[in-house]
């Protein structure tokens, strides 16, 4: 069984190899280093005129990528850190999105990768998740992999075929895990295709059962959900995971098709609470409804503060395990 | 004497559009030294006289939004832009950019329907005085930013061999910006092809550049390793020669450059009051470009063209103008 890291990084290269034109920037990605989280490792050997090591400019580097986007390459811009991307904010609200909407005729294929998320004592500026920030700028896409997509076929589609400008979530706990597959032994996942490249992965425990709950979550949260699934199998509840990969725009069609309408439901994400990704959903799921829908919809999401370093603080602040589960109780009760 | 009307061969006709675009678009680098300067006359005079007329139609509560007019700087725009290959070199502006767009495209008449929010606007009157983009040209209204973009820009045609060269305008308020040094340094590490042309034009919005800066201007890119031209901005002929060198040594590999251009604004920031001491400004009108070169030009000449481009731009507006009541 493959690791999301490995299948980002065979993406990365099979996007290096089907186009010359994809370029990668960033802090520290050549060999023998490789990247802080290793996702590069070999892709400078491999292709050394390709990938270009920074100096640590985030807002700089960003708007080297989007002229090098507008004058036809492809390049892919890794911020180390999802904190740093704020260094990257004028470029991406004032240029990069602008560009292509306001200048006839220009596009700018650009993606910008990071990777997010806490849960191993990095501290306040090292362990945000942060795309909820962006998730409000017009023209940006942001996709996040869950440990039940391909996240390097992902990274490819949003290389290769996206002309738009795509932020791309990665989660640093993700990176060492095994993906859930088709092939996985216990839990039954679909990928549900929607025609933009960005599938939504729906994950069941127990088949053919109906779901006692239906959580929707998207990226870094994936993992503490598939095992909850796993775990809660002994226990008999049964759990639907809708896991979109596209966080903007938002396969509305497709989530509202296949949320069972007699479940709960309940949205997690791993950012801070309030005016997140969870609003959103729940705005558009209460929208579309059935007058039949009569269960809670809840959100859950970490505690609107910064995030501590010690272990026992930062669990308090963090969604982990034991929140999602108590929260699945609740509403199953 | 009228130098124009007597050479039919070049097509100087008196056609409005025609005229004002071939005012731009005639190549100009192997012309005698008096048609040359006869050329930036015309141009600098062109965007003088489109300047005033947009703020004209400010006036008359006809243009909505704002403008940021370059008057007095003419001299950087004309003599960096017309030393440019424009058929395949670059040009990143800023807020105000009309004098850059017109030496670049020579098109009076979508920039003022542009300003006008008419679709024949050269963005569809989407992007309005300040987000300009046609051809190799580009424009946007956060200061520092178009700085990095350039070095990308750079970054691309070097790799795609193209040999062009990549040109960013800003002014001293922007020098303020960090991504400006951002830019410089990554520019100067990869050895990039462009060039940072600096319009010294003594105030950003209200504040003048002493009490913006510490140390001096022109110094802070050879920290860098990026030669600096200090060149007189409102001598368009000394700023076509300092380019010249300066896009020259570009194509050749050496990496960026900045020309330091000293200039003076003189006009109001944006569309507002302008609060600067008149006894100050006086002065700088005295020693403005087209005052500056027409001394070496034909009096009555000069005149004459004054009186022709403002026929020909009061033409093209009024032509937009009454096309838009439709």
């Amino acid at each position: 069984m493959t690791s999301f890291l490995q299948e980002l990084r065979r993406g990365l290269f099979e996007s290096f190899e089907s186009d010359t034109r994809v370029i990668l920037l960033g802090e520290d990605v050549l060999d023998p280093y490789g990247g802080a989280f290793k996702v590069s490792q070999g892709l400078s050997t491999r292709f050394p005129d390709r990938v270009i090591g920074t100096p640590i400019s985030e807002a700089g580097f960003t708007g080297v990528a989007a002229g090098m986007a507008i004058r036809g390459l492809r390049p892919i811009v890794e911020i180390m850190f999802g904190d740093f991307l704020t260094l990257s904010t004028d470029q991406i609200v004032n240029h990069i999105t602008k560009f292509a909407t306001m200048y006839p005729g220009v596009q700018v294929p650009i993606v910008i990768r990071t990777p997010m998320g806490g849960g191993r004592g990095y501290g306040a500026t090292h362990s945000q998740s942060l795309e909820k920030m962006f998730l409000g700028v017009p023209g940006l896409k942001v996709v996040a992999p869950s440990l039940a997509h391909n996240p390097g076929d992902l990274l490819k589609h949003a290389t290769l075929m996206d002309v738009h400008p795509v932020l791309f979530i990665e989660n640093k706990q993700l990176y060492a895990q095994g993906l859930c597959d088709e092939q996985d032994s216990i839990l039954r996942r679909r990928l549900i295709e929607d025609g933009t490249g960005y599938p939504v992965a729906v994950v069941q425990n127990i088949e053919p059962s109906p779901p006692d709950v239906t959580v929707l979550s998207y990226g870094g949260t994936s993992r503490a959900i598939l095992f909850l699934m796993r775990k809660l199998i002994e226990e008999e509840i049964c759990v639907k995971a809708i896991l979109p990969a596209s966080l903007k725009p938002v396969p509305i069609a497709t989530i509202s098709h296949e949320i069972d309408w007699n479940s709960p439901i309940l949205i997690v994400e791993e950012g801070t609470s309030g005016f997140n990704w969870g609003s959103e959903l729940a705005a558009l799921l209460h929208e579309r409804k059935p007058p039949t829908f009569t269960r809670q919809i809840r959100r859950l999401a970490a505690a609107d503060t910064l995030i501590p370093c010690a272990e026992h603080l930062e669990k308090k602040v963090l969604v982990g395990e034991e929140k999602i589960e108590a929260a699945i109780m609740e509403l199953i009760s | 004497m009228k130098f124009w009307n007597c050479r039919p061969d070049r097509g100087w006709f008196l056609n409005s559009g025609t005229m004002l675009k071939k005012i731009f678009a005639n190549p100009i680098q192997h012309l005698p030294i008096q048609e040359m300067r006869e050329t930036f006359y015309l141009r600098m005079l062109a965007i003088r006289l489109c300047e005033e007329k947009l703020l004209a139609l400010v006036e008359d509560g006809l243009v909505r939004g704002t403008v940021h007019t370059c008057l007095g700087q003419e001299g950087c725009a004309v003599g960096v832009v017309s030393a440019l290959d424009r058929a395949r070199d670059i040009v990143c502006s800023n807020h105000r950019g009309h004098g850059h767009y017109l030496t670049y495209s020579g098109d009076i008449s979508g920039l003022l329907a542009e300003i006008l929010g008419l679709q024949s606007g050269v963005c569809g009157g989407v992007g309005g005085s300040q987000h300009l983009h046609r051809d190799n040209f580009y424009t946007n209204g956060i200061l520092g930013g178009m700085p990095p973009v350039a070095v990308g820009m750079a970054a691309a045609e070097a790799r795609l061999g193209s040999g062009a060269v990549v040109c960013v305008f800003l002014g001293d308020g922007a020098m303020a910006e960090g991504s400006f040094y951002e830019a410089l340094n990554m520019a100067a590490l990869w050895k990039l092809p462009v060039l940072f042309a600096i319009e010294h034009n003594h105030y950003a919005q209200s504040t003048h550049w002493e009490k913006q800066h510490a140390g001096k201007l022109e110094a802070r890119a050879q920290t860098f390793g990026v030669p600096v031209m200090v060149v007189d901005g409102n001598d368009v002929e000394s700023v076509y020669a300092a380019a010249s060198v300066s896009i020259d040594n570009l194509r050749s590999g050496q990496g960026p450059g900045l020309l330091f251009m000293n200039t003076y604004r003189l006009g109001p920031h944006s569309k507002g009051d302008d609060l600067r001491p008149l006894v100050e400004r006086d002065i700088h009108w005295k020693k403005e470009p087209l005052v500056r070169l027409s001394k070496k030009l034909d009096t009555t000449w000069c005149e004459d063209q004054i009186k022709n481009v403002s026929a020909q731009i009061d033409k093209i507006s009024e032509g937009l103008l009454a096309g838009a009541k439709q």
